[in-house]
């Protein structure tokens, strides 16, 4: 049997490749060419040998199957304790599979693998916490995943994902032109309530350099303004790249190894040429996974660390709020219930737990903030992670994932939800719109904006 | 994972990550699951400290190498040993009942619970001198024997395997996940 013309173990290299997957609704063919894909058995079982090390192979060997990971997992408590969704399960019954049987696998295997790894699991790394030998079951997923993407096994937004980012080194088709003009266009728009905004383009040697999420240079612009009104309220020497702006990863869901290492390069070239002291990435929770904690393991650095220090737009705030540069009115902090939610990624996986929660003590009333339960490390994935909010073929069990996140936030009481990750801003947006629970949901910058103080110097003359 | 780079991180990651996991209720993943905590404990301590300290096992060690160990008063020792046994009735147990862990068990995993009691409920029957003492003792030192050999061929491996996967993660953890930004992980 040969690939399909669409489903084949192919990358996506050319923007017309791109644009003819994209031409097929909710990948009708594609889903139909998979059924009868073949698999490389050789290619599989060559790069696992290639690529699979001892820690992997010890996790999988060692495993006491004691199954303490289960009730770790939100996905086997939200699906009525199914046995088959018990962290240890899922991951023997396919990579632990895939090794036993020396890559020899079919079609329907991979399949069903292509599900458990993105239906089945957000890589939240929950279990990884709540399992005795310290197995990470999220980091095999993470690895089964690039191994079924190699295969062609990938659903079809991821496989476009991936694909942008080698086209356009962004998750969508965003060009370096849109980036910098969607950007002027909105400080153009806000100039007058702000004198003197500006946003400074390739400016070498600034204090910072801010990197985004391309969706919002598509479809929330507003959010570049907001970011650009903050930090030209507090004073700080910025600038943005012309190129190596874009700080998410969708090849890191697909499961692209090469692609998240061709983006992550982007951006640190950006940070090489533009030699800032910093850089702050924007409220997204993978992005700054992707970026921050294991772009620079892709790029094959040494000490583990991007070029420059990298920060979360939620430390760079906490750290204007601390020392004054932007402060609040404190007539207008909030004064009704709040939650915050903890993204996996920045939070269990980059510890910035009580940040997040500084940021909450300068901008609520005190008595409002309400922590859901668990929280901090031990928070449950808003429901979407790992790609799961953007795969149409996966969208019932998406709904059903979100429903924990659902009663998390209906037990802490509160009607507002902030959320400084897009993939959980998403998710939770979605739990409204399918369980219509009367709440509201929003990044900081938004709120920030809204209760920040505008020094005498910046406000538009009468 | 940038070890070299980033030592001390990592070292002060490892030993959070083993010791909040060899403490008993240390770490979350024990408070949530009390039953089998105390199962975990009531089994695992028995099962290193009896084949080191029983009062018994340490004449032999003096006997054979002169070394002399302190050795454990008999009603701790009793308690330990008991432990291990009834622990791993009801680890057996659990696995049949809970479907979690059914789905996860095959005849390997109670040939390894088995392996494990098996010096243990012998050395109970010599300890209280049950049937005939000489025939029981010789399997019991039987059993002790394939136990210890198959250590390193087996799941039983984790003896070792324990730490350094602990201390792997912990340092994943300490270096590269956070263990640099604030307190370290609350495991």
């Amino acid at each position: 049997m040969p690939e399909g013309t669409l489903c084949n173990r192919q990358p996506i290299q050319t923007d017309e490749a791109l644009k003819t997957l994209l031409s097929d609704t909710g990948g009708r063919q594609y889903y139909q060419e998979m059924q009868s894909l073949p698999v490389d058995t050789p290619l599989l079982w060559e790069t696992i040998q290639k690529t699979c090390r001892s820690r992997i192979r010890t996790w999988l060997s060692m495993c006491a199957r004691c199954g303490m990971c289960a009730d770790s997992c939100f996905l086997y408590r939200i699906n009525d304790r199914d046995p088959k969704q018990v962290p240890a399960y899922k991951i023997q019954s396919t990579l632990g599979e895939i090794l036993r049987r020396k890559g020899r696998v079919d079609n329907a295997f991979m399949q069903m693998a292509m599900e458990t790894a993105w239906a089945k699991c957000t890589c939240c790394n929950r279990c990884g916490l709540y399992c005795p030998h310290g197995i990470d079951m999220g980091v095999m997923f993470g690895y089964l995943r690039g191994l079924l993407y190699q295969q062609g096994f990938v659903p079809w937004e991821l496989k476009i994902g991936a694909g942008m980012h080698r086209v356009y080194h962004a998750q969508m088709d965003v060009t370096d032109a849109d980036f910098t003009e969607t950007f002027a266009w909105m400080v153009e728009e806000n100039e007058e309530d702000y004198p003197g905004l500006a946003v400074p383009v390739d400016k070498v040697g600034a204090d910072i350099m801010y990197t985004v999420n391309a969706r919002e240079v598509k479809h929330y612009p507003e959010d570049l303004a907001e970011a650009a009104i903050l930090f030209h309220l507090a004073g700080e020497n910025w600038t943005v790249p012309s190129r190596g702006w874009e700080q998410t990863s969708l090849a890191m869901f697909a499961g692209d190894w090469e692609a998240c290492k061709i983006q992550v390069e982007s951006v640190y070239d950006a940070m090489e040429r533009l030699k800032p002291k910093r850089m702050v990435g924007t409220e997204c929770g993978h992005a700054h996974r992707a970026t921050v904690v294991e772009g620079p393991y892709w790029a094959g650095r040494k000490d583990g660390l991007p070029p420059v220090e990298s920060i979360h737009y939620v430390e760079w705030l906490a750290e204007a709020l601390r020392t004054g540069k932007l402060k609040i009115n404190p007539e207008k902090r909030i004064k009704e219930p709040v939650t915050l939610q903890d993204s996996c990624n920045y939070v269990r996986n980059h510890g910035l737990k009580e940040i997040t929660r500084e940021i909450m003590s300068y901008i609520v009333e005190p008595g409002y903030f309400i922590d859901m339960s668990p929280n901090r490390e031990h928070n449950y994935c808003c429901g979407g992670g790992g790609g799961f909010n953007g795969i149409g073929l996966y969208r019932k069990q998406r709904n059903k994932a979100l429903i924990t996140k659902r009663d998390q936030i209906l037990s802490t009481g509160a009607k507002l939800v902030i959320a400084p990750c897009h993939n959980c801003w998403d998710a939770i947006r979605d739990l409204e719109e399918e369980y219509r629970i009367g709440i509201r949901w929003s990044f900081l910058k938004p709120l920030i904006l809204k209760m920040v103080e505008i020094p005498e110097h910046l406000k538009p003359e009468e | 994972m940038a070890y070299t780079a980033h030592l001390k991180a990592g070292i002060r990651g490892a030993l959070r990550s083993i010791f909040f996991w060899i403490l008993p209720f240390g770490a979350r993943g024990w408070r949530t699951q009390p039953l089998m905590t105390v199962l975990f404990f009531g089994f695992h301590i028995g099962a290193v400290c009896i084949p080191l300290f029983l009062a018994a096992h340490t004449m032999i060690l003096q006997k054979a190498l002169g070394i002399s160990f302190a050795s454990l008063n008999q009603t701790v020792a009793d308690v330990m040993s008991w432990g291990v046994v009834v622990s791993a009735f009801f680890l057996a147990l659990r696995r049949l009942v809970l479907p979690e862990v059914r789905i996860l068990s095959g005849p390997y995993d109670y040939l390894i619970l088995f392996l494990s009691a098996a010096p243990f409920i012998t050395g109970l029957l010599c300890r209280y001198e049950i049937g005939d003492y000489s025939f029981f003792l010789l399997i019991h030192i039987l059993l002790g024997e394939i136990l210890l050999i198959s250590i390193p061929f087996t799941r039983l491996s984790h003896i070792l395997l324990f730490f350094l996967s602990r201390a792997q993660l912990g340092m994943d953890f300490g270096i590269k996940r956070g263990g640099m930004k604030g307190k370290g992980l609350n495991w």
